[in-house]
């Protein structure tokens, strides 16, 4: 039993969790946060593997360093767009003939 | 000497911990928003002062030691910030309870 | 007979998994943001538990600080939620299903443990040419540095996408006199920090990543409190600096690859100081790309 085991099932438990609320869930902004802790389920499965060894693995690191960047990337787009869907669908409420 | 500072700073770090428990009990505990703030500002400040002053204790350079002094700084005047703003927006929330509460502030 | 690490590492994953959970499927969805907030924070310890303490300066500045903005911001504009219709016989399925992807998963990566791992051999032995002397930095602007270029475009991409769905009327909080007060300390802190971590990333952790995370972080700080004006895509050193970190990256790129050594080989006695130079337009240019994905508005254009 090493802390790098622990890890390595934590991230896998994360991912499925993320997964289960990404299909359970309906609000987009909790979607949101469940892709997000998918992709921490990763990273952590990621830098659980840079460290098993004696020394740390600078490429996974730097990839997850990378990967963090896109991941809000990503994350800012995607509720922008849930905002958007958001608002589209209120005003069709409002007004039942959408005028372009 | 050293025995000295060691036996100081275990007892400081215990009664650091010692706080942050009360805290979370009380932030757990109380009843109201401002009372748990209370609880958890206070003695969490207290809690982290102490859990500093006992590692400093043990610190092995000057260097570590103002290090951690502005980490405790900044947490301190952050939490109190932090503190004001969440009492101050309950407080709106009290005066015009009809808000929702997922609005934006007013 | 548990030693005390392997306890904290428990204590940790436990805390992160129940932690995770409850921000998915707690009933309010603001207390969802806050205790997902708290994950982020908690996932920051668990990387410089984990020894990688680039990682911890990135989470917490990038997955605690700027995601809770962006998701609070969401909220408010999005609204609460319908109630939930939820079948059990499906909830019951999905826990099944779940039980046993995550039999296939673990077997999956447990082998992992024991696998060879050649790269940090490769990286050190390589490192005195690269012209820094900290493996992280070497690898994400020397030896893999396409990924880092890839990644600025990436921002780019995400900049101009929120642009063109950015609702006009943003509508600001007012902000109280104390956290004016405290942002005003707080802020040219940030500034300092970000260029310190700037300058140590050449030989400890940190780097143009971390840098320029925080200084977003302080960039939005000082907008929340209603201390900077709009920030807008419209106006030009906006664009401009959105754009350096890319253009400052490709010409270098450009410039190898005519002058000799190849695309994105740098000569190796200027590799220190081209590194420096791509460094900082890469922390300007993370900064402005990242406060406007999370606070960037747009003039109502008159439609």
């Amino acid at each position: 039993m090493s802390s790098t085991l622990i890890f390595l099932c934590a991230g896998s438990v994360l991912w499925l969790m993320g997964l289960h609320g990404l299909a359970r869930l309906h609000h987009p902004i909790r979607r949101i946060m469940a892709i997000n802790i998918m992709g921490s389920g990763t990273f952590m499965v990621m830098i659980a593997l840079a460290n098993r060894g004696e020394h740390s693995d600078p490429v996974l690191h730097a990839l997850v360093v990378t990967g963090l960047v896109v991941a809000v990337s990503a994350t800012a787009f995607a509720l922008r767009l849930a905002v958007a869907i958001s608002a589209h669908k209120s005003g069709k409420q409002q007004a039942p003939e959408p005028n372009e | 000497m050293t025995d000295l500072l060691a036996w100081l700073s275990g007892i400081a770090l215990v009664f650091g911990c010692f706080f942050f428990v009360a805290g979370t009990l009380g932030l757990l505990r109380f009843p109201d928003v401002y009372s748990r703030l209370h609880a958890v500002t206070k003695a969490d400040t207290l809690g982290l002062g102490l859990v500093v002053l006992g590692l400093s204790l043990r610190a092995e350079s000057w260097h570590a030691i103002a290090i951690m002094f502005a980490v405790w700084l900044l947490v301190m005047a952050s939490s109190t910030t932090a503190c004001q703003l969440l009492a101050r927006y309950q407080r709106e929330q009290d005066r015009n309870p009809e808000q929702e509460d997922d609005d934006a502030l007013p | 007979m548990l030693s005390l690490e392997l306890l904290f590492d428990i204590t940790l994953s436990v805390l992160l998994l129940i932690l995770a959970g409850t921000a998915l499927h707690v009933r309010h969805l603001y207390t969802g943001i806050v205790l997902f907030v708290a994950f982020g924070l908690l996932l920051a310890i668990t990387w410089a538990r984990l020894g990688a303490p680039d990682l911890a300066l990135a989470e917490a500045a990038i997955g605690a600080g700027l995601t809770g903005v962006l998701l609070l911001a969401a909220l408010a504009r999005i609204g609460p939620e319908p109630p939930p219709r939820r079948p059990p016989a499906r909830a019951l399925s999905a826990g099944v299903l779940g039980v046993l992807v995550l039999i296939l998963l673990i077997r999956a990566v447990l082998p992992l443990e024991q696998g060879p791992q050649p790269l940090p051999g490769l990286v050190s032995a390589h490192l005195d040419t690269s012209g820094v002397s900290h493996p992280v930095t070497a690898v994400l602007l020397n030896f893999r540095a396409w990924d880092t270029l890839l990644e600025l475009v990436v921002l780019l991409l995400a900049v101009l996408g929120v642009r063109q769905l950015q609702p006009a009327g943003y509508k600001q909080a007012h902000a109280w006199t104390l956290l004016r007060a405290w942002s005003r300390i707080l802020a040219p802190l940030s500034v300092i920090i970000a260029g310190y971590l700037l300058w140590r990333g050449s030989h400890a952790p940190g780097g143009a990543f971390q840098a320029g995370a925080l200084l977003a972080a302080g960039i939005v700080l000082l907008r929340l409190a209603g201390l900077l004006p709009v920030l807008r895509w419209d106006d030009w050193p906006m664009r401009a600096l959105v754009l350096m970190g890319i253009v400052v990256f490709l010409g270098i790129a450009a410039a190898g690859a005519w002058l000799g050594s190849g695309w994105l080989n740098y000569p190796p006695q200027w590799s220190g100081n081209l590194i420096l130079l791509i460094e900082v337009a890469a922390t300007l240019s993370i900064a402005a790309s990242l406060s406007l994905l999370v606070i960037g508005e747009r003039e109502e254009l008159g439609t």
